[in-house]
């Protein structure tokens, strides 16, 4: 029998919990639960290295430990610091905290285009929430935001590099997940930037996991863009035989109808994919006959996505033909007929790219 | 049996008296009531001649903005469909193509935007929702129509009319 573990006792907002030495104050908040844990925009618990950058995670640690019960002298990040034993800390409890939270949002802010009437990561944005919740409405910004000159890199990913906030997890998804990376951060401070330096597509059959692991906007689904907002979409779980080992092949389709618009891993409560998927399943596979359907994905009650989703609906059976003797009922007007939105002979899923003018005005 | 309220009467069941029974008194009095009218104000207006003012808070029918260069506003971020109770609004977006500036203010638009008349209830959330003061509500009733294929209006219907561009409706 190995030598049993010791656990260390940790005390979060006043709630106790006992974690294995080595975890993280955002780890033992996430085995609590609930409104104390920490928001994190870089940290990922599926990546190694990443944290310690975006300091949304900060919290005040009140007593140092059972030995050294000093409190430490200035908030810490929370996904970089590990816990002691006896540690206590404060972080919705802490007013302090949430003013430094606040302020941390501002600066993430700064230079956020906010475009997020056009992005398509509107609705399932961390950034968004995080500002909806800490943010002020307001900036106190007065100078131009920086803006960078377009990057293609490739066809099946869209780069904005307006709206990243360099949390660097998509370096490290392609440095972990890919046999070869291909982009990274260029530049230094505010001219930093994710970039493939010449221009070289990102050609790899597990980069399409950075659209998922991307907090904001910055990396989104060229072969989703602009078809639909996700909140008019339905979230389905999925599966399919892949032939690549690496991939699990389980996923959640974005349906409108019988369309599949897009293709995503399954992301847990924290925004954090379940199994990495391939890029065969996320940007070819777009058949419903690709695919295996269990059952509607469980959204959080308080996202957009959930909106209009109506749950375990019955739907009453209609008597008028039966009354009519078997005749169906006149109808004054077929919506299909007229309406110019939803034609069935422009399947807007099966577009490769955005849909543009000329693909709305052909006959 | 206890009255619920002190204005219950017993109904008076005694026969009619001579007077009552020549009914003469009543229909004098109903007349009275009908003349004094004549000489009240009147709580209606002629209608076609005489309009009655809109409340400044007035929501009618729906217009698609567009900015001062005349570039439309919209960019198709479905706030307003998401917003409007009835369901009444739809939307295709598109990505502007380079040539397309002076069309579409941002490099994302709505290629198609419907607003079904029949099902929208004029509550002005879809006015409220608009993050880029694309939709806005008139001060003008949605105009009857003999058939139902009328109340869909398409984009067409709502855009103003850009500056310099006739107005051909």
């Amino acid at each position: 029998m190995a030598e049993e573990k010791k656990l260390f006792k940790v005390k979060i907002d006043n709630i106790s919990v006992e974690v294995e030495p080595g975890t993280t104050i955002l780890n033992a908040a996430r085995r609590i639960g609930g409104d104390i844990v920490p928001p994190a925009m870089c940290y990922y618990s599926k990546l190694q290295g990443s944290g310690g950058k975006c300091r949304t995670c900060l919290v005040k640690v009140t007593k140092g430990s059972e030995a050294d019960p000093r409190p430490m002298p200035k908030l810490v990040a929370s996904c970089r610091t590990t816990v002691m034993d006896g540690m206590e800390v404060a972080n919705i409890t802490s007013p302090e905290v949430q003013e430094a939270r606040k302020g941390v949002v501002e600066f993430l802010l700064l230079n956020h285009p906010l475009d997020c009437p056009v992005c398509d990561q509107a609705g399932e944005c961390h950034l968004q929430d995080l500002s909806y919740e800490h943010g002020a409405d307001t900036t106190r910004y007065e100078f131009k935001r920086r803006t960078f000159d377009r990057i293609d890199i490739g066809d099946k990913i869209q780069l904005h590099m307006t709206r990243c906030i360099l949390c660097y997890r998509c370096v490290f998804t392609a440095d972990q997940l890919t046999e070869k990376r291909e982009h990274g951060v260029l530049g230094r401070g505010e001219a930093a930037e994710i970039g493939t330096y010449i221009q070289q597509s990102l050609d790899n059959n597990f980069i399409g996991n950075v659209i998922d692991v991307c907090p904001v906007g910055a990396l989104t689904d060229k072969t989703f863009r602009f078809k639909n907002r996700v909140w008019f979409l339905k979230p389905v779980d999925a599966h399919r035989q892949c032939e690549d080992p690496k991939c699990c092949g389980k996923t959640v389709l974005w349906m409108r109808g019988d369309e599949i618009f897009r293709v995503t891993a399954r992301k847990d409560q924290y925004g954090e994919v379940e199994e990495w998927i391939c890029d065969t399943c996320r940007f070819d596979k777009k058949d419903v006959k690709d695919w295996v359907i269990e059952g509607p994905r469980k959204i959080d009650r308080h996202s957009v996505i959930s909106q209009g989703h109506y749950v375990g609906v019955h739907k009453p059976k209609d008597t008028l033909v039966e009354v009519l003797d078997g005749r169906q009922p006149k109808l004054l007007l077929d919506i299909h007929n007229i309406s110019e939105v939803n034609r069935p002979e422009i399947d807007l899923s099966k577009i490769d790219g955005p849909a543009h003018s000329d693909d709305f005005n052909k006959k | 049996m206890q009255a619920l309220t002190s204005r219950a009467r017993q109904v008076d069941r005694k026969p009619m008296t001579f007077i009552e029974k020549i009914y003469l008194w009543n229909i004098i009095k109903g007349m009275i009531i009908t003349f004094k009218h004549i000489w009240k104000r009147k709580e209606t207006v002629r209608y076609p001649e005489q309009k009655r003012p809109f409340s400044p808070v007035f929501r009618g029918l729906h217009i698609l903005n567009r900015d001062a260069e005349g570039r439309e506003n919209c960019t198709a971020c479905g706030l307003c469909a998401v917003a409007c109770p009835a369901e009444a609004i739809t939307m295709e977006a598109a990505e502007r193509k380079p040539g397309e500036e002076h069309l579409y203010r941002e490099e994302k638009y709505a290629a198609r935007y419907e607003i079904n008349m029949l099902r929208c209830i004029f509550c002005g959330f879809c006015e409220e929702a608009c993050p880029k003061d694309a939709i806005y509500l008139t001060e003008t009733f949605a105009p009857a129509n003999y058939k139902r294929e009328g109340f869909i209006y398409g984009k067409q219907d709502l855009l103003i009319p850009a500056p310099g561009e006739k107005n051909k409706a």
